[in-house]
């Protein structure tokens, strides 16, 4: 149905696909799966016209394309379901599946007796029932999302290209949307599945594509392959494959008998944590384990207070902490280093200095006003610690590279003196000499008595940054790997393992 | 022109849109105060210093509160309004002394800054529209206060509006003074650094734990207080309470200073020395077309003109 051969696309500073082969299918659900960086949003893109491929041959029903620009690809019959519904809440679900295709009447006038009959036929035709007058915010995001599909179907889509529809699905939702692909798959409709949900893969799709750093690592049927071999498929790592001692620039384990500076324990935030708990003694790295959105950032982020939870505890030290509050979480010495340090890291427009004194800034200052020559000697402190390479310290952060974003960041934080430091993809997108400075000073910081808790996609990073190794799946612990269980085998297996019977998903 | 130049070298350009946004504002003054010393008649005298200074005063108070409020990637379409509610209360309490007055109508400025803050730090309206609201209520309620213009007879507020020290108006001075206290709060205390934080990267300044809500409540309150101030003054130098007409379109006023000054919309940079040599940019401006007899439409145009230049330079800033 649609074909791309040789695909290359180069974003700015990297290579985000280079020689990739795809091919959709008629009546096949044909699922694209890599983890982040792999380049999925990128395809997706050049496959509905909003990039232009630098190099490689694209073919829709056996006939040479180009897709200058979205809507041409939507004539062309590929339709997208994003993630978030792009509909109009106020307006009617009829109206939103006419939208800009009404049925007219003898007077130009919208023919509504005629809009609300057809779409109500177009749903009942996929199994959706709803009341079609009523506005499209009423309805739960699920339903929305059906009605985005529905919609996509009723344009005549040949090719649907869904991008985590289930992310913010309720379980019974999911079934319901599972069971509108099907009907899509017998209408011979190719449909591309994006998902990092192992158990919906592997319970709708029929082929699978895998792609890492840009390339494409494996394609072939879903049922041919493993839940194991995927998931190394996507890691990158293979299964037995002798572990290379000393790649990155951690260390070994230490001792393990000290009482927890930090538990957490039944942390749950509806659809994206399931009770889960961790535990972290002084000293001691802890690795997060887990596919993208399994909920390893959402859990750094609820011990460190920026994601409110709705139920769970926190205790620092043998005190309680109140959850849903930075502050309330700094003062009790957890700080995070979040995932996004473009967005929620760095204050680009200030000045190196100001960024590492930013959260200090209460305890540097008397009555209000800054106490510069202390400020000057923390940061002066850091930047020579960290080996911080800028202009100097007025030089804007935003100007700097992003290793050097990243331990201006670090210092932020360690001039704070936590107790925890809880670091979310600390070594993504910078530079290899800064990934493994970084790595070391983890490991300084350990030994130093820190508690340290760290999300790392890089397996590798993970496991030998790591003594002990949680692994979440779909919100929830599945696994904790401790001593000698702490390999990427081990990691992998807990990732691919099949939920028991009664998993709440 | 530059257009041209664009493919030689962006780092050339680069500068000097830098240079032009930091300081050409600065040059825009120079430029205007030369001007108007060679062409236009009786410019370089005393009293004619003094009456540029006097009307620019009550907007470059304002200016600063706003600046303040821009810079937290906010606005304060309040100011104007809350000017009319402090001209309101400084009549109708003048009987207590000029002092307390004065204080209740700093009072009431703080209070409605206090609720636009409130609106917009901890029930997360958009600070256009909550302070919008102020803006209708705060003047709504002046009327109410003092329904019709009243003249202003108090031998306190009259030596204030129009008296001086060594040869320097009062209100002047106060500018000056306010503009200082602002300068010097933005470089040294912690609530500037943690302002020009949160207005760059609200997220980032969150995930720091800075006291995000306190820090915009006490921003909008700022530019209320300041507002009221200005209100005070204008009534003294007018001798008269107008709250229908005080006031009016001074937060375009405002903005506009701002804006010139080089302060960018966009929050995270609040620039003091900009925004006073913005407002008194556009009071030459105003002066130098009137003074050579071109209809008030000219000046509109000559606002308009000079306020799409520093938008032109800092749209080109924030791309880099």
């Amino acid at each position: 149905m649609l074909t791309v051969t040789g695909l290359c696309k180069t974003l700015p500073g990297v290579r985000a696909l280079s020689e990739v082969d795809f091919t959709a299918r008629a009546g096949e659900v044909h699922a694209l799966v890599g983890e982040n960086g792999a380049g999925k949003s990128t395809l997706i893109k050049v496959l509905t016209g909003v990039y232009q491929p630098d190099a490689g041959e694209m073919t829709h029903d056996g006939a040479p394309v180009r897709f200058a620009t979205p809507s041409q690809a939507q004539q062309a019959g590929i339709s997208t379901i994003y993630q978030e519904v792009n509909l109009v809440p106020l307006m009617s679900v009829a109206r939103n599946l006419f939208l800009g295709r009404e049925p007219r009447g003898r007077l130009g006038l919208i023919d509504f007796r005629r809009m609300h009959r057809e779409a109500e036929e177009t749903l009942r035709g996929l199994g959706i029932r709803v009341d079609v007058r009523r506005p499209l915010r009423e309805l739960g995001v699920g339903a929305q999302q059906m009605i985005a599909l529905a919609r996509a179907v009723a344009v005549d889509a040949r090719v649907l290209i869904m991008d985590e529809p289930t992310s913010s699905l309720e379980p019974r939702e999911v079934r319901t949307l599972f069971g509108v692909i099907r009907t899509l798959r017998e209408r011979g409709i190719a449909v591309v599945y994006v998902s990092h949900r192992m158990d919906e893969l592997y319970e709708i799709c029929d082929a699978v594509t895998v792609l890492r750093d840009g390339r494409v690592v494996h394609t072939g049927p879903l049922a041919e392959l493993d839940r194991l071999r995927l998931v190394a498929l996507m890691l990158g790592r293979e299964i037995g494959e002798v572990r290379r001692e000393g790649l990155t620039k951690f260390t070994g384990s230490r001792d393990t008998t000290a009482p927890p500076v930090l538990v957490a324990e039944n942390l749950r935030v509806r659809q994206r944590l399931h009770d889960v708990s961790v535990s972290l003694r002084p000293g001691e790295v802890v690795g997060l384990g887990g596919l993208l959105g399994s909920g390893r950032s959402e859990t750094a982020k609820a011990v460190a207070g920026a994601l409110p939870v709705d139920g769970g505890r926190i205790v620092v030290a043998g005190e309680p902490v109140r959850g849903g509050s930075t502050a309330a979480a700094i003062r009790a010495g957890v700080s995070l280093l979040p995932e996004d340090r473009k967005t929620e890291g760095i204050v680009p427009g200030l000045s190196v200095r100001e960024n590492i004194a930013l959260a200090a800034l209460p305890g540097l200052s008397r009555f209000g006003l800054v106490d510069d020559a202390r400020v000057d000697r923390i940061v002066d402190t850091f930047m020579k610690r960290l080996r911080i390479k800028a202009a100097g310290p007025h030089q804007k952060v935003g100007e700097l590279s992003g290793g050097n974003q990243q331990k201006v960041l670090l210092a932020r934080w360690l001039a704070l003196h936590p107790k925890v430091l809880l670091l979310d993809e600390p070594t993504r997108g910078i530079d290899v000499g800064a990934k493994a400075e970084v790595q070391a000073l983890v490991d300084e910081l350990a030994d130093d008595g820190l508690a340290v808790l760290l999300i790392s996609s890089d397996t590798e990073e993970l496991i030998e940054g790591s003594d002990r190794v949680v692994v979440l799946k779909d919100g929830a612990v599945v696994r904790e790997l401790t001593g000698d269980a702490v390999t990427e085998e081990e990691l992998m297996r807990a990732i691919a393992a099949v939920p028991a019977g009664g998993h709440d998903d | 022109m530059t257009e041209l130049s664009l493919a030689r070298g962006t780092v050339d350009r680069d500068r000097a849109l830098r240079l032009l946004q930091d300081y050409g504002v600065y040059g825009g003054v120079v430029v205007l105060l030369l001007f108007n010393f060679v062409f236009t008649p009786h410019f370089a005298s005393a009293e004619n210093f003094r009456t540029q200074a006097v009307q620019v005063a009550p907007v470059l108070i304002v200016a600063l509160g706003m600046a303040l409020a821009i810079g937290t990637e906010g606005v304060d379409l309040s100011v104007g309004s809350v000017m009319a509610l402090s001209t309101s209360l400084l009549s109708l309490y003048l009987g207590y002394g000029p002092w307390v007055a004065t204080l209740i109508a700093v009072a009431g400025g703080v209070v409605s800054g206090a609720a636009s803050g409130a609106l917009v730090a901890f029930v997360g309206v958009q600070p256009i529209v909550a302070t919008l609201s102020l803006m209708v209520a705060a003047r709504g309620l002046a009327l109410v206060l003092l329904p019709q213009l009243k003249d202003v007879h108090d031998p306190g507020l009259t030596a204030l509006g129009s008296g001086d020290a060594l040869g320097i108006p009062y209100l002047v001075l106060i500018a000056a003074a306010l503009a200082l206290l602002l300068a010097f709060v933005m470089r040294r205390s912690t609530f500037g650094r943690q302002l020009l934080a949160i207005g760059d990267s609200r997220p980032a300044a969150r995930l720091s734990g800075l006291p995000v809500r306190r820090v915009l409540v006490v921003a909008y309150v700022c530019s209320g207080a300041l507002a009221a101030i200005a209100g005070v003054l204008a009534t003294a130098r007018l001798t008269a309470s107008d709250p229908t007409s005080l006031g009016t379109l001074m937060e375009l006023s405002a903005i506009t200073a701002v804006v010139v000054g080089g302060t960018p919309l966009g929050g995270g940079r609040v620039r003091v020395g900009g925004t006073v040599a913005g407002a008194v940019l556009i009071q030459l401006l105003t002066t130098t077309l009137i003074k050579h007899d071109l209809p008030p439409s000219w000046t509109q145009i000559a606002q308009a003109v000079v306020i799409v230049g520093a938008v032109y330079a800092a749209r080109e800033r924030g791309r880099r």
